[in-house]
């Protein structure tokens, strides 16, 4: 039933799984190594969980020296790698292959320092994304990537996957909030890119191993920027008769040389499905819904709100909602990033992560419901507006083989579409294997051939999480 | 020496394939205002890219600009300007501190990482670039990147182009992000704080919840600090309020209106106190602001410093040194060791720049990585050979 395909394991390999695995235990501690099928079953998949596969072994190393020997290890052996953080991956990026072990960071899970006359903090890779903001927060600090998955995710998944989130219209992405990494190389050399200093010497190979999926290394540590906090933060929420109204409305805000913190969309499915899980008082009787969220001192939030509102009331504007409490604020962003969980209660799901122009978003909405349409699903949208990252998911039945062939291959229309408007296929999930099979739709031979030869550069064996990013024909190793 | 001028990409194609079937590197430029800057090469020709150039397509209300590699600055900023709009970066011009003469262009931009005192806001040239088009050493057009914010589809080779100096290709097209322009700004100015000081207060001011987004410090017989705030009017004045109470303790300190600010603050964008015309070498060090200070001290023991500045709150020091012998080279960096930071020659006359290491040498297995990717990229070494370390 596997519609993406897995390339077959190596008879070789497995023919050695025994030897491979006391190999191993010479470097890992028992409870650093995990060999029993039923352990290793919490390894099989990620969140893209309609696909699976048991890994030779997992390997959880405590130390950036474990991870070095582990790699040198099966490099030496031959043996491929995949790379994983908390296996929250919405693409398959951390998705095993039978004849892989899987190395996860999750071990390397404390915060090494923080700096605040210089703004940074140091963490071991496994830490997760919400431990560094809440580790910082009581003096005032957050660290501003916020993908929804913040709770469980890792640095090291933030940094493979360049992770985004709702904030990131005026924060950035993870690329623009690292600034330095401990990485190990397939071959067990260990590498200190960029540090505690802005802009590093020669090439930006930081910016390169930042959404490069864990082809090029294993990153074990990282020097994040931390912010000062704004004084307050306010959301609000705009119900709007059409999309196209609330799409209108964004470009007119940003038109008017205002920048929210976030400007987040959600459709009429969406916003039942998460009123119904977080009972944030989202206006049901509405088309579409903006959740817009200001930051500044009291009075700042009040001047910058009332000139959103009053440019959303010239795109008909149904509904204008501001939070009054911190309480209702939670409520608002609890109901928005639990989108996908709540998603989750009522239907299976695949997530598409396509970005567009923010100019086409009312046409990709309005092509999105007719490509699901056309395959008898139903589709609910949330996504952030202001950039055009949009997450529609398309609802199925995972236990229906049939009706996940439908779903997959209205995902791949809609990501198609992406492309063609002139955006492309993965703003933050990642390319994974779910969409690694459309990179020609948006790359040509040469670029393709590019991109490889520079991973190459890296891992000329292809051993370090092999399966992803690049179709599986035609590749490049130097 | 032959000067190159195509008038479209495929005439840039064609330069390029002829020059690698007869192995004959190239350097490549768009105005030439930045030719100044990394090592001198000794290539018998030159490509320009000033001749691509025209804004492709503008989109305000997606705040992305996508502009031909040799297009000016300034037209650039000129098209962002009639729309209220600015490139988030602030990129300096290198014409004050090199000599140059000529029109600084949007590749240049890209290619060298181009940045100014925004940075410490709203990151570097890297920050915002969002794509590029190159020309590879295969003569192929390679595009990376595009025209949205987020993106993570396949390598970003877009973050590798920036800060590569046309080592790395011939860029004939760069997409930027751009940002709303300010409506206002305005600036706190503290007189007479020594470096620590300086330092301190700026990451006071920095670490405060009022985005300051530019912080500045200019040693010497009077010492003086400069904080920035750009946003709404109303903002503008109560967030400086609010730095001034947070201050207090560093002493008293001056306000600076709107216009005085944008002039005092293009100075220190391009660091116009440090004029070719000093004859003097002059170094831009990258390190953690709060080790700027000792690092400073410790210079300044072994050299007659001439003149020194501190810009991104401590972490940028602009530093004029005697142009003799290795322009200080060994001292300087032997003095940054353990700091986690580094330095890089930016004028210096062409026999000291071939001597020494313009940019700071990396760890062996760094450079190894480097020497691939030109390889991979470059194959035959055609493009900028050694423009930014020997052999590469």
């Amino acid at each position: 039933m596997s519609l993406i395909p897995f390339p077959d394991p190596d008879p070789a390999i497995m023919a050695r799984r025994e030897d491979i695995i006391a190999g191993l235990a010479a470097i890992l501690p028992a409870d650093c190594l995990v060999t029993s099928e039923d352990e290793r079953r919490a390894f099989e998949t990620d969140a893209l969980t309609a696909y699976r596969r048991m890994p030779l072994a997992v390997a959880l190393p405590r130390s950036t020296e474990e991870v070095a020997s582990v790699l040198k290890f099966c490099s030496t052996q031959g043996v491929k790698v995949v790379p994983r953080g908390a296996g929250t991956s919405l693409a398959g990026g951390a998705i095993p292959q039978e004849d892989a072990v899987v190395v996860a960071v999750t071990k390397l899970n404390r915060i090494l320092d923080v700096d605040y006359a210089n703004r940074t903090a140091r963490v071991e890779a496994g830490v997760t994304n919400l431990a560094i903001s809440d580790a910082v927060m009581p003096d005032g600090f957050f660290y501003a990537p916020d993908p929804s998955s913040q709770l469980a995710c890792t640095i090291a998944g933030n940094i493979g996957m360049n992770s985004g989130g709702a904030h990131c219209l005026k924060y950035g992405v993870t690329t623009n909030n690292v600034l330095g990494v401990k990485m190990v190389l397939m071959d067990g050399d260990i590498v200190e890119i960029g540090g505690d200093a802005l802009d590093a010497p020669g090439y930006d190979l930081l910016g390169l191993i930042v959404g490069s999926e864990g082809q090029l290394g294993i990153v074990t540590e990282a020097t994040v920027r931390i912010l000062r906090l704004a004084e307050g933060a306010r959301p609000v929420l705009f119900g709007f008769s059409s999309s196209e109204s609330a799409g209108a409305c964004v470009a007119a805000i940003i038109g008017a040389g205002i920048v929210p913190v976030a400007m987040e969309f959600m459709d009429k499915p969406a916003i039942a499905i998460c009123e119904a899980f977080a009972k944030a008082g989202y206006p049901l009787d509405v088309e579409a819904m903006l959740i817009i969220e200001v930051e500044g001192s009291e009075s700042e939030m009040e001047a910058q709100l009332a000139r959103i509102i009053e440019i959303a009331q010239k795109h008909d504007v149904q509904v204008v909602k501001e939070s009054r409490s911190a309480m209702e604020t939670a409520l608002i962003w609890k109901g928005r990033k639990s989108a996908f969980g709540a998603t989750g209660r009522v239907a299976d799901y695949i997530c598409m992560d396509g970005t567009v122009p923010t100019g086409q978003l009312s046409y990709v909405l309005k092509k999105t419901g007719e490509i699901v349409e056309s395959y008898g699903l139903r589709v609910a949208n949330v996504f952030h507006a202001g950039d055009g990252n949009m997450h529609p998911l398309i609802l199925y039945n995972v236990n229906d083989p049939a009706e996940q062939a439908k779903a997959e291959a209205a995902g791949m229309d809609i990501l198609k579409l992406c492309v063609d408007v002139g955006g492309c296929l993965t703003g933050e999930h990642g390319v994974g294997i779910e969409k690694r099979d459309l990179m020609r739709h948006q790359f040509s031979e040469e670029e393709l051939g590019q991109q490889m030869r520079v991973r190459a550069v890296f891992d000329r064996a292809w051993l370090l999480n092999p399966a992803k990013v690049f179709p599986l024909d035609g590749r490049v190793a130097a | 020496m032959s000067l190159l001028v195509p008038a479209s990409e495929e005439d840039a194609v064609a330069i390029v394939k002829d020059a690698v079937a007869r192995h004959q590197p190239l350097a490549i430029e768009g105005g030439g205002t930045r030719a100044g800057l990394g090592r001198p090469m000794q290539t018998a020709a030159t490509l320009s890219t000033r001749n691509l150039n025209g804004i492709v397509f503008y989109e305000p209300a997606e705040m992305v600009i996508r502009a031909k590699a040799g297009t000016p600055v300034a037209e650039i900023e000129a098209a962002l300007a009639e729309k209220g709009q600015v490139l988030p970066f602030e990129p300096m011009d290198h014409r004050s501190v090199l000599g140059a003469e000529g029109e600084p262009t949007i590749g240049a931009v890209a290619a060298c990482n181009i940045s100014g005192p925004r940075r410490i806001r709203n990151g570097a040239a890297r920050d915002s670039l969002i794509g590029v088009r190159f020309i590879n050493g295969k003569g192929e057009i390679i595009n990376s990147g595009g025209r949205v914010m987020k993106n993570v589809t396949g390598l970003d080779l877009v973050k590798l182009q920036c800060g590569a100096y046309g080592t790395l290709g011939v860029l004939t097209e760069v997409t930027f992000k751009v940002i709303p322009a300010t409506e206002s700004s305005g600036a706190l100015v503290i007189d007479g704080l020594d470096d620590e000081k300086a330092v301190a207060a700026m990451s006071a001011a920095l670490g405060s919840p009022f985005e300051v987004s530019g912080a500045a410090h200019v040693p010497g017989e009077r010492p003086r600090t400069f904080l920035r705030i750009e946003h709404f009017a109303p903002s503008v004045n109560y967030r400086l309020g609010e730095l001034e109470k947070l201050l207090k303790p560093f002493g008293p300190m001056s306000r600076l209106g709107h216009d005085e600010t944008g002039a005092i603050w293009r100075d220190i964008r391009d660091a116009k106190a440090f004029a070719a015309s000093d004859n003097q070498a002059l170094w831009r060090i990258s390190i953690a602001p709060s080790r700027a200070p000792s690092l400073m001290r410790k210079i300044a023991q072994q050299a007659s410093v001439a003149r020194y500045m501190f810009d991104w709150g401590g972490g940028l020091i602009w530093l004029a040194v005697p142009s003799q012998k290795d322009a200080g080279a060994q001292m300087i960096r032997a003095a940054l060791a353990g700091t986690g930071g580094y330095a890089t020659l930016v004028r210096a006359p062409d026999d000291i720049r071939n001597a020494v290491d313009v940019f700071q040498p990396q760890a062996d297995a760094l450079m190894k990585i480097s020497r691939g990717i030109k390889a991979s990229i470059d194959p035959k070494g055609i493009f900028n050979p050694g423009r930014m370390y020997a052999g590469n």
